[in-house]
């Protein structure tokens, strides 16, 4: 295998990686406010493509526009499922959270299809078909230009957490009672981290949609994101970043090696394999913070 | 007045903590198991074999998932993958000549040993990352099975189940494949009942509790762990290998994907974690709501001449899943088995309500 097939392999690979990691970013953000991992992200991702598809289709209503009010739908989707569901198992054991997010995620992932039809969707956001050539390698401009909003994304909700809001949200991942005592809203805070997670899945569900259509399969967006999100370490953002590009790298370079030797369907498996390898190697990831626990 | 408690004195130890210490309990139970037992003469065989069997099959995957997530508090995603590991084994066991008895527990074995390899990679660290080792479990078993040629034939293969003898009588017909799963059912619900009274289910409850806890007070917390996973994984098997002789009749991939893991863990949910009544009742609701109502929505539809598409009528199941887990956690944490007690606990002092504490 030459050397520049396997480069092309990398830098597609790299680039779809940085789509992945903008739906772990939503886990992350998650993560650190509310210490639980919400396994309905690849499903909020999903809706928000669908409400995207139907708001443009059944209004009429210009691309961008549509993309705007999906966005702002999603926000308040996020907002919703926190006030309604996850802030009521406040006190529960972490597990009925995470159990209660699947929950969420397998009627999603029924109600969505079900209600506007199973068939593929196409949204079309306006990102030519043609490939980029950047000198010898061949680069899909669909996941170029996606890469790059990704990154801006992430880099943007890094920001965030350098703004005033984000040391709220820092303080309340640190310590929630602590928080509260010097005047923090808690609740807010995990609101809004909700809300912000529910708008990054739902950029991610619109690009992977206008890359792949818009069906149940965004969903699988799910394992690869927690792939990221762990072998990133749950709670550090840079982690993402660079987490998505080792994640999106691998599962290219595998699925162009390996796909020819075992016959199609590696991309599925690589993202678990990741999974076990970091909790085997380095259970807390590249850059997350190992918690003390205490009885 | 149902229930009744009056006038019934334990004087020994040993009937005091029998199972079942009351007798209407105790009757129930025995009419129940009679009623099941006499199941092939009572009802027809559309009944038995599709609604009965399953039922019973997937009530004792319940059974095994709830050892490990209600017993030990161990949440796990990928039981599907652990009972194809035990079909998969059986069946080419089978195929080999072994006797069913001995492949089921060659599957229990298989599965016990992969699976405790994967719990094991995940005991370092908790809850939440074990749920995300034993989903990774549940796509790279997926994937081995289907793209190892040796065990499953190729990824569009099935296998074909040749015909058995479980203990002598052939496996063939409604009533004999109804008998062998209510067999394993039995066995695995006495062995159930029973654990919480040993010293190995005493230590499960102190590991769920507070791991930590349990460590101070010496046990050994890793230990345990690793024991559920490999009871829990070991039932799975031979739970996989019934499904595969019983009910399935051929394996191939497909029919062990995340979608049955997803349904075991919302029959374990919505049941009541830790029951073993509520894995029966959780069975039964995941198995049947999703007909019920679908035939409800197509009754509906056509008498009100709606147009409800089949897509949507596909996607039932799912939907149902979800909100019911969701519904669940929500608002009967304990599951349809706390729903159960509840209704005794109104009934054992009825009509003297007072008289509850």
């Amino acid at each position: 295998m030459d050397v520049f097939l396997l480069g092309e392999l990398a830098i597609n690979g790299a680039l779809v990686g940085l789509m992945y990691a903008l739906v772990a970013a939503g886990i992350t953000l998650i993560y650190k406010t509310s210490g639980l991992a919400n396994l309905a992200q690849g499903a909020i991702a999903m809706m928000g493509a669908y409400l995207t598809w139907a708001v443009a289709s059944g209004l009429g209503v210009p691309m961008a526009l549509a993309v705007v009010l999906a966005l702002v739908m999603m926000f308040v989707v996020g907002l919703a499922i926190e006030r309604l569901a996850l802030r009521r198992m406040a006190g529960q054991p972490v597990i009925m959270a995470i159990m209660l997010t699947l929950g969420l995620e397998i009627m999603l992932r029924g109600l969505l299809p079900g209600v506007f039809g199973s068939a593929v969707k196409r949204l079309d956001v306006g990102i030519p078909q043609a490939p980029v050539f950047a000198g010898e390698f061949l680069i899909n401009r669909a996941t170029l230009y996606g890469g790059i909003i990704s990154a801006v994304v992430i880099v943007i909700s890094m920001l965030v957490f350098n703004s005033r809001f984000g040391v709220f949200m820092r303080a309340v991942s640190d310590d929630q009672t602590a928080s509260w005592s010097v005047g923090i809203r808690v609740e807010r805070a995990i609101a809004v981290a909700w809300g912000l997670a529910a708008v990054t899945a739902t950029v991610a569900g619109i690009l992977w949609g206008s890359n792949q259509g818009v069906d149940w399969s965004l969903s699988l967006l799910l394992i690869k994101a927690l792939a990221i999100a762990i072998l990133g370490g749950l709670d550090s953002i840079p982690g993402v970043l660079v987490a998505g590009l080792i994640v999106g790298v691998a599962e290219s370079l595998a699925t162009g090696i390996f796909d020819p030797i075992v016959g199609g369907g590696t991309r599925d498996v690589v993202a678990s394999v990741i999974i076990l390898l970091t909790l085997l190697i380095k259970p807390h990831g590249l850059f997350g913070r190992e918690h003390i626990e205490r009885v | 007045m149902f229930y009744r408690r009056a006038g019934i004195r334990h004087t020994t130890y040993r009937s005091e903590r029998q199972l079942w210490p009351l007798p209407f309990d105790r009757a129930l139970v025995a009419i129940i198991f009679v009623l099941l037992v006499l199941a092939p003469l009572l009802v027809g065989d559309l009944y038995l074999a599709g609604y009965l069997l399953p039922w019973v099959i997937w009530s004792t995957a319940a059974l095994g998932l709830n050892f490990l997530m209600g017993g030990a508090g161990q949440i796990h995603l990928g039981y599907g993958a652990v009972m194809a590991i035990g079909a998969y084994t059986s069946v080419h066991l089978v195929r080999a000549g072994t006797p069913l008895e001995i492949a089921m527990i060659g599957g229990g074995l298989a599965s016990a040993a992969i699976g405790i390899v994967f719990g094991a990679a995940a005991l370092r660290v908790k809850g939440l990352y074990l749920a995300m080792a034993t989903l990774a479990m549940q796509y790279i078993v997926d994937f081995v099975i289907s793209h190892v040629p040796a065990i499953s034939g190729g990824t569009q293969a099935t296998i074909q189940v040749p015909p058995v003898r479980f203990l002598g009588v052939p496996v063939a017909g409604n009533a004999a494949t109804y008998y062998m799963a209510l067999a394993v059912g039995t066995i695995v619900t006495l062995f159930m009942l029973n654990i919480k009274r040993t010293s190995l289910g005493r230590a499960l409850a102190a590991v769920r509790e507070k791991d930590y806890a349990a460590e101070v007070i010496g046990v050994g917390t890793l230990r345990y762990k690793l024991l559920a996973f490999w009871i829990s994984s070991f039932i799975g098997g031979v739970v996989g290998a019934v499904l595969a002789v019983c009910y399935l009749r051929s394996v191939s991939p497909d029919q062990f994907h995340l979608e049955l893991s997803i349904q075991l863990v919302a029959m374990v949910i919505v049941g009541g974690l830790g029951s073993i009544l509520g894995s029966f009742f959780g069975a039964a609701l995941i198995l049947f709501a999703p007909i019920v109502f679908n035939n409800i929505i197509g009754g509906v539809s056509d008498a009100l001449a709606l147009p409800i598409s089949t897509d949507l009528r596909a996607h039932v199941p799912l939907v149902l899943y979800g909100a019911l887990i969701i519904g669940f956690l929500l608002w009967e944490p304990l599951g349809l088995a706390k729903i159960y007690a509840n209704v005794r606990d109104y009934f054992l002092v009825w009509p003297f309500r007072h008289a509850r504490r």
